[in-house]
């Protein structure tokens, strides 16, 4: 696939602190998740983007144009900021035809597309109300109109779902869906919200005090993980454990006194699940619980926060 | 594609010349303008001094109208430099009030709810946004100071046979000085409203800034017995420059006595120029500082 952003030792720094160190890594996905802490540099990275912070060393290529030519490349994005961004005495279709002709449309075509973004981001019934009037939800969609409205290449979404309640969330997180499976345009996302880059996301990139924690296709994880189940049992877990080993399948088993244990298996994909039961029988082994589960975003994001700051105590002389 | 199809499709059509982009922001800025009912009186009544003017031209030329209003003698002073700097002076003024009125209209909706970052996150850049804003500023202005002043000056050209050609130098000046007016108060005020948010605040800020830097300037002459205080008093400074366009510096001078000109009491004419030049670089300064899509805080 061909990379939507590359990072070459990208570094920003704004005034004395150093806010993105040495990103390097190639983004091609159709959905990316930007994750991270607060202050991790996410929104700079979306900024540098745009061309809005300068690069003080290294390069960022966005479809291998340098962000440096950031007049032409900013046609092929389409850019949905973080915080409040309207202009509260026009209307909301006036407000996304005048984004669109600055963006190069013609003034009929502007008007065209206005109305379209407005309905299908499923405003189209509240278009000529003043967006001073709009509810947090409703200017969150007319900023995700303008965004889309004149036919991006990549869209840039920095906290979509910030201060929406759950029904307004669920509904711009179906949008981000729509958008993605239309296969128009990539999408990078950022946010701090684990579940929304889950549930729209293939390809992630944690950062962590500006630099990449991890970078990881979830498809990829969700597919290797797909056989990892978790037991807690009862009775003898050494011999139950060693029979499923028997099967072919990596297995660790923790006691937690009293004959209980917590039992971690990754099956072969030749293995089914009743295989487990059958031993469980064999060895009598009561299994009180069973989780089906993968390894979910939270974990990566986690394994990558903790790996930094071993790391971190690493390079203090820490053990 | 009717609106009611709920899919998204890409823009593939033509796209408008980039260089002329900029044109959007009056276009839009000045429809906005114009639905305010006030600002469009106050624009007609910027016009009612032109009228009056017209009609004095008008009247020293025609010895009919003359007997009919019972004046017994025409007026000489309509043909003179004199008359376009007065003219100049009123429009200017109303130039001033315009200003403060659309400046902040124009630059404050943008900046009250952070719409600049949209604006640059578009092939537009922030040079092009300060020309597109001051377009709507300098497109008004000059519809009320050059344009009927060089209207005043065909008129008194065309009742008065070979006058134009002699006094081309006035049409030159009234074009060449109410353009530096525009484009100090255009620089001004948009960057006065760059920095103050609030409308009315940025409005009186502008204000503010003309009354006091003269009060400041008129003071300091007073009290000190210097003229070099004026150069804070930015309507004398540009009556200056007027006066030095249109080459009326004699004590007759109706412009020079109401300006409180006198030997002694002038600031030298470049000091005037580089006055109304610091001023405007000011004001390049302000705007590059406050109009980033992101600021900075180290």
């Amino acid at each position: 696939m061909a990379p939507v952003i590359e990072l070459d030792r990208l570094v920003v720094r704004l005034g004395e602190r150093t806010i993105l160190d040495g990103l390097t890594g190639t983004l091609a996905g159709r959905a990316i998740g930007l994750l991270g802490p607060n202050g991790a540099g996410k929104s700079t990275l979306i900024n540098t983007l745009l061309g809005f912070h300068p690069a003080t060393s290294g390069a960022v290529r966005v479809f291998g144009a340098d962000v440096r030519e950031a007049k032409a490349l900013r046609r092929l994005i389409g850019y949905m900021p973080e915080s409040d961004a309207f202009i509260s005495h026009m209307t909301g279709v006036r407000f996304v035809r005048y984004m669109a002709e600055l963006a190069g449309l013609p003034a009929e075509a502007a008007l065209e597309r206005a109305h379209e973004a407005f309905f299908y981001v499923g405003l189209g019934e509240a278009r000529y109300r003043k967006l001073g009037t709009y509810s947090l939800g409703m200017k969150q969609l007319a900023k995700l109109a303008q965004a889309i409205a004149h036919g991006p290449r990549l869209l840039l979404l920095d906290e979509p779902t910030n201060g929406l309640d759950p029904p307004a969330r669920q509904r711009m997180i179906r949008l981000i869906r729509e958008i993605r499976d239309a296969g128009q345009m990539h999408i990078l996302i950022s946010s701090h919200l684990l579940r929304d880059v889950e549930e729209t996301c293939e390809e992630v990139v944690i950062l962590r005090e500006g630099r990449i924690a991890a970078h990881c296709d979830l498809e990829t994880e969700r597919r290797s993980n797909r056989k990892f189940v978790e037991l807690e049992t009862a009775g003898s877990a050494t011999s139950f454990t060693t029979a499923v080993q028997g099967l072919g399948a990596e297995c660790a088993f923790y006691p937690n006194g009293h004959g209980i244990a917590r039992v971690k298996v990754v099956l072969p994909d030749a293995v089914e699940m009743r295989e487990l039961f059958r031993l469980a029988a064999e060895h009598d082994v009561q299994i009180r619980r069973m989780n089906y589960r993968r390894d979910s975003l939270e974990d990566i994001f986690l394994a990558a926060m903790k790996d930094k700051e071993k790391k971190k105590e690493g390079e203090h002389g820490r053990p | 594609m009717a609106v009611h199809k709920r899919a998204y499709r890409p823009y593939e059509g033509p796209l408008t010349a980039e260089r002329w982009r900029f044109l959007v922001l009056p276009r839009y800025g000045l429809l906005e303008l114009f639905e305010s009912r006030l600002l469009t009186a106050f624009a007609v009544l910027c016009f009612v001094p032109f009228l009056v003017e017209a009609s004095a031209i008008y009247v020293a030329h025609s010895p009919a109208v003359r007997a009919l209003l019972e004046i017994s003698s025409a007026s000489d002073f309509v043909r003179t430099p004199g008359f376009f700097v007065v003219t100049l002076t009123v429009q200017g003024w109303l130039a001033f009030v315009l200003t403060t009125w659309v400046a902040p209209v124009l630059i404050s909706p943008d900046l009250v709810n952070g719409a600049l970052p949209l604006y640059l996150s578009r092939p537009f850049t922030r040079a092009e946004y300060v020309l597109g804003k001051a377009t709507v500023l300098m497109t008004l202005l000059s519809a009320i100071t050059w344009v009927p002043g060089l209207l005043l000056f065909a008129l008194e050209a065309g009742l008065a046979e070979g006058w134009g050609r002699q006094n081309i130098r006035i049409a030159v000046a009234l074009f060449a000085g109410a353009w530096v007016w525009i484009l100090e108060l255009t620089l001004m005020g948009l960057a006065l409203s760059a920095w103050i948010r609030w409308r009315i605040v940025a409005s009186a800020a502008l204000a503010g800034v003309f009354f006091m830097g003269a009060a400041f300037g008129e003071m300091w002459l007073e009290v000190l017995d210097g003229p070099w205080g004026r150069v804070t008093n930015l309507p004398y400074l540009m009556g200056l420059v007027w006066r030095s366009l249109f080459g009326v510096f004699s004590r007759e001078s109706v412009a020079q006595e109401m300006l409180n000109a006198g030997p002694g009491r002038d600031l030298p004419i470049w000091a005037a120029w580089a006055g109304l030049a610091a001023t405007a670089a000011l004001s390049v300064w302000l705007l590059d500082r406050r109009l980033r899509a992101r600021e900075v805080v180290s």
